[in-house]
Formats: structure tokens, sequence, C-alpha cells
């Protein structure tokens, strides 16, 4: 379970088996969409699969998720998503009445998300071999013309915005998946992240890096980009915004909210001319109205992300090895 | 649950700090018992920011880490059998057992379910009467009582599919312990907070008496910490030694007198192994004689299992604030939290997985030099 988890389980996973089986050079770099030439235009191209349980839960369902999941990812490149693919895996007796119920949602965040499903499959499998409903998306995209975002592109002196509130899409699916009450309901922030990136994009087209915090959180994501750019980031923890309740429930598990997933935020590193501009224009978007500067890229300790703490003192921000465990006590 | 930012603010903080620094005057050794303690004075990084006279020994207090060996792979035995629905809190799942952990068995196909709250367990019984559903019962006096309560349950509501595979340890026999070895540093101890609000304080006089120790009752935000550290330093520069209470929020004297009932009439106290210490007399508890039939050891019959373990790991003189995590040869070379020699590198409470998660730098314990954002 551990090689899902979005950690250094599943990176290793594909950098040792499947990059190197593939051998595609468009794999370097591992960005969250490939950014391919084809004619005179660049495409971006990505693909994802979704498995939550439960399946419909607080400010969301897999449908949503299968959707912005695959969106979010080519808005990741800078690009324009436009034609999405959608395969089902369906297991032997779910009702169909879910089945319609995913189906709607797909379709309802397709079109906020301005995209359109262009093809499809199904597939069913035996009884008992899944959990109901198993969702395949993939997405193209039209990368602008003078737009270059990838993972590697991070360079000392970068600033480090987070869009808005972090850790409520993975608490929100923690409360309905386990039956925790943490006194205040808690919503996904499950959204089509292509409008925000429009709205950056049209102060500079010089963002250097954008990624979406899903499996792993934040931390994953800081991990992910400062390793691929060799530079270190150091985070102001005070400066994370968590929300209350997102805190205080992970209090209570003893969860880290730097590494519970998100679904609708987005991570930039703007260079520092343009981060006052750019977080102005993010604050302007309804999807970035929480958005805040929550560090910078150092020269110091180059591939790894630290955190000054409230105190003034400095901590490691490691990669999540697979999933986090809740705490015994 | 409001209480987190008012105990994280910087600016009380400083005081606390201004405070201590002040009243220092020579070197001092403070344990603070729990691992939930150690994380957070790690992840704060308070141990950076407190004067060099003071130093932070990491205790015992970690109950994934004190469970022995033999109790793991007992685990690991009943996991594996057909039939059996095995249920533990999340963190157990990665403790190396000998030679592999739950997460190994469920991936052999063995049905190891993570749960919340032990009652979970019993609902997966009552779910599943033709399985027998196990609940791995570990932990300090935290876990205890919701624990005795499951089986108490159990027997009222005639579950006989259930049992609990009982690995409870005590805090004040293990705080006897240290301070009755030859090598113990300890001059004052940071008591569990968490611990005393289930127990109470009142087996704590006679120890602090005994052995002329201080000991603070403390939370596990950083200024619970900071005012624990404190009033320990405060006692110790005038040369007392009593039980002080800086957790009132959560701690009276008498405890929770309901859960120590459940506690009374459910276990009865027992010697107990503590991973990579050894055996403790007194620190544990076992299901009473009346309770003896929900026993996983008896119904699954590992009670005869025993092991030994790989002397690679030198966690159990990290458990004793003999070594720390850093100073081992082992630390981050061939014992990572991926390729973990014992318990304290995978507990989300264990010293080895605070060091190698928050400390990691260059290998070194100190903090980087890194000038403030903008």
């Amino acid at each position: 379970m551990g090689h899902g988890g979005g950690g250094t389980l599943s990176s290793e996973l594909v950098e040792h088996v499947f990059a190197p089986a593939f051998g595609s050079p468009e794999l370097s770099g591992f960005p969250d969409s490939a950014v391919l030439r084809l004619g005179g235009a660049r495409l971006a191209f990505s693909t994802d699969s979704f498995v939550v349980r439960p399946l419909f839960f607080p400010g969301g369902s897999i449908g949503d998720l299968a959707v912005n999941g695959t969106v979010n990812d080519l808005a990741m490149s800078g690009a324009v998503p436009a034609f999405l693919s959608c395969a089902f895996l369906l297991e032997e007796g779910v009702e169909l009445e879910t089945v319609a119920r995913v189906a709607e949602a797909i379709g309802a965040a397709a079109r906020a998300a301005g995209v359109r499903v262009a093809t499809g499959d199904t597939k069913v499998v035996e009884s008992g071999h899944g959990d109901g409903v198993y969702v395949n998306t993939a997405g193209i995209g039209l990368v602008p013309d003078g737009v270059d975002i990838r993972p590697d592109r991070a360079v000392p002196g970068d600033v480090v915005i987070v869009s808005g509130p972090i850790g409520l899409h993975g608490v929100a699916v923690m409360s309905v998946r386990e039956g925790l009450e943490f006194g205040v309901r808690i919503e996904s922030d499950c959204a089509p992240l292509g409008g925000l990136v429009a709205a950056m994009l049209a102060v500079t087209p010089d963002l250097h890096v954008l990624r979406d915090p899903t499996r792993g959180g934040v931390a994953a994501a800081l991990n992910e980009i400062a390793a691929s750019s060799s530079v270190g980031v150091l985070l102001q923890e005070r400066a994370l915004p968590v929300p209350p309740e997102v805190a205080n429930a992970c209090a209570l598990l003893g969860l880290d909210p730097l590494y519970v997933a998100n679904e609708g935020k987005l991570v930039a590193f703007v260079p520092r001319e343009h981060a006052d501009a750019v977080l102005a224009a993010m604050l302007a978007h309804p999807l970035g109205a929480g958005a805040r500067i929550i560090g910078e890229c150092v020269d110091a300790h180059p591939g790894m992300v630290v955190a000054r703490t409230a105190f003034g003192a400095t901590r490691v921000v490691d990669r999540p090895l697979g999933e986090q465990l809740p705490r015994i006590c | 649950m409001k209480y987190l930012d008012e105990f994280q603010d910087p600016e009380l903080a400083r005081r606390l700090f201004d405070d201590i620094r002040a009243t220092v005057t020579r070197p001092w050794a403070l344990m603070e018992v729990c691992g939930g303690q150690t994380h957070s004075i790690i992840r704060h990084g308070i141990d950076q920011l407190l004067p060099e006279e003071i130093e932070l020994i990491h205790g015992p207090g970690c109950p994934v880490c004190v469970t022995p060996l033999e109790m793991i792979d007992k685990a690991l035995e009943i996991a594996s059998r057909p039939g059996v629905i095995f249920c533990s809190f999340g963190d157990m799942l990665r403790v190396p057992g000998t030679g592999r952990d739950l997460f190994t068995v469920r991936g052999e196909g063995g049905d190891v379910r993570v749960v919340y709250s032990p009652l979970d367990a019993l609902r997966i019984a009552r779910e599943n009467p033709d399985k027998q559903v196990v609940f791995f019962g570990i932990g300090f006096e935290t876990t205890a009582p919701p624990n005795a309560m499951t089986v108490y349950q159990a027997r009222r509501l005639g579950i006989r599919n259930f049992s609990l595979l009982v690995s409870h340890v005590r805090v004040p026999p293990a705080i006897e312990g240290l301070m009755t070895s030859p090598d113990c540093r300890v001059q004052a101890f940071l008591a569990a907070g968490h611990v005393c609000s289930v127990m109470g304080t009142e087996e704590y006089p006679q120890l602090a008496e005994r052995f002329r120790v201080p000991i603070v009752v403390t939370g596990f935000e950083p200024l619970d910490i900071l005012e624990g550290v404190r009033r320990a330093v405060r006692q110790l520069e005038r040369g007392e030694h009593r039980v002080e209470n800086a957790y009132p929020r959560a701690v009276r004297p008498e405890g929770n007198p309901a859960a120590r009932r459940m506690l009374a009439d459910v276990f009865e106290v027992t010697d107990r192994a503590w991973r990579g210490i050894g055996t403790i007399p007194a620190s544990g508890w076992r299901l009473s004689e009346a309770y003896r039939e929900f026993d996983a050891e008896q119904r699954f019959e590992v009670g005869d299992l025993t092991t030994v373990e790989p002397a690679a790991c030198r966690s159990g003189d990290v458990l004793q604030g003999l070594l720390k995590p850093h100073e081992c040869e082992a630390f981050g070379t061939v014992c990572t939290p991926r390729t973990p020699l014992g318990a304290t590198m995978v507990s989300s409470e264990g010293a080895c997985a605070a060091y190698y998660l928050y400390r990691r730098l260059a290998g070194a314990p100190t903090p980087v030099e890194v000038a403030p954002v903008g």
C-alpha cells in the first residue's frame, strides 16, 4: 500500500521500475503531465487513476476527483485543459444508481472545468476484486506559447506560494471513511485549477514550477521540486495556512497537515520580482483567495526542505515514506 | 479542541525561554518520559533554543517502542492464521518483528486492519461471527482503559469471537527502574500528562521523595513543555524535589476514577518485558483471572513463543536516555524508517524517528543556518 501513498516508495516504483522499462524521454523529471510537440502545438498529456473509499465524501466524489485530478495535472504544466478520456472499472454487484451518480458527477465537474469527455471504456471485475467503482482519466490540453513550467526549473530566490488552506481533502475523506467526528464538518477542497493558473499566467508567463500537492501533501510536492531542481526550500511554519479544524483533527490523530492530501490547491515557485503581482492575481481568484507566501528557494541544503519553526528553530520536512499512520495515543 | 494556538504562541514561548535562561545557573539533565513530548520537542526545535546547561534526555514512554519483540512476533503469528481478523492501531503495522511486520502479513494475504478505537474491533467481531477478531492492546495507562472497556463490553454483549493481545505497560515502575540504574543521569522528570489524566498524580510523590527528583506533570504542546522545564529547573536550582502539576487543564490529582475502576476490574498488575530494556517488575498489566478467556495468547496458544532481539539495535539505550539517536552507529545508515532495526525508528513517538524526520541534515542534530524569508 505504501507504494501508492505518493511518497518515497511511490517515486521509487516509478523511477526504478516503470521509467526504465518504458524508456521514454518525455518521462524525464517526472512532471505532472508530459509536454509533447505535435505539429506546431505543444500539448500537455496526463493520466491518473482514482481509488477512493467512500465514493462520495463531504465536498466531492470519486467523479469530481477523476476530472479535477487530471485537469489539475495538465494545469500544472500551464496547459489549458481541453479533452478527457474516462475509463470505469466496475465491481460486479455495484448498484447502477451508484455508477450513474458517479457519471453525473464526472459530467458536472467536466463542465465546470471547461473540458469535454471525448472517449472512454468500461470493464467489470468479479465481486470482491474491487471497491465498487474505480475511474481512470487521461487528458490533453494546449500549452500557451512562452510558458515553460517544469519541476526542475526552481532556482534559489524563487518565492514559494500556496494557493490556500491545506489538508482539507485528506481530513474530509478520513472523517467519513473512519467515522471520525471532529465536531465540525470538514469538506474536501476538490476543484479545477485551470482558471487560477490562467490568472497567474496573465501576470507573467515566467512561472517556474507549479505542483498540486495531492497524495503526500505539500511536503511531498516541495520535496519533489527540491530534488528535481537541486535547490533547498525554506518554509516558514507560521505562514502555512492550516485551518483550525484541520489542525485539530491532525493533532488528534498524530498526523502532520503538511503531509495530508489536497485536491484543489497548488504550490507555485515564482521569481521574486513577480511574486507580489502573482500573489495579488491569486488572491483575486476564488480558488486562490487564501493564497500565502510560505517560503523561498535557497542555496543551502540542496534537495531538502527545511522549516523554520514558530520559535525560530529549524527542522527537516522529509519526504513521506508511504502513507501516514495515525498514532496510538 | 481549542488549546492549540494558545500553546504554540511564540511571544509566550519567548518569555518562558527568557525565564528559564534567567533561572539556570549550572547543568541539569531532564527526562521527558513520553515519546509524544520528545516529538514535540524535536519538531518545534525546543532543545535547540534552551540554554546549553539544560539537557533533555528522551525517555522510554513510546508505547510502540517498548512493546517486546516476542509480543510483535506473537501478533504476526496470530495475524497470519486463517480465519483471523487482526486489528491494530496504525503505528504498530511497521514495527519490525523477527524478519517481517504486520504490513508484510497483510501483503501475504492476512486480514490485518487499522482501527481508530478498540471498540471498532469489537464492532468488526459482531459483524464477522465466523471469524476470530483480535485487537492488539498495547500502550501505557492512556490506552489501557479503553481496551479494558472493550473486553468488558465483549463479555456484556456475549461476543465470544473477540480477544485481546495484551502488552500494556505502566509508567511509575519504569521511572523506578531508570532511577535505580547505575548509569542514570536524570535529575528531574517531565511526566506524561495524558497518563496522569487517567491515573492522577498519587503514585509520584513517593518516587520524587525516594529518588529526590522533581517530577513535573506536563502536556504536549510547546508551551506545556517549556512550562514543565521552567518549573523543573526552578526546583532543581532551589534543591527541591516535589511533584508539580503543570497540566491542570487535563490532570486532576485523582485522575479519572471511572477509568481506574475499569482497569482494576479487567486487568491485574504483572511483570512485563520492555523492548530493549528487559523485564521490569510490576510494570505491566494482563487480563485478570475473571477475563482471562479473552486473552489472545491463551486462545491461540502462542504463550510459549520466545525470540531474540538483534544485537545491532541500541534502541534500549535510547529508551533509557543513555544514547541520543544520532550517536548510534546504525542511525541513518543501516537503520532508517524503511529498514528499521528497532521500533524507535518507525514509531510515530519514537526518538530515533524524531531525529531522522526533523534533524537529518548532514547527519548532525544541529540546526542549519538559514536566512529568514524576506
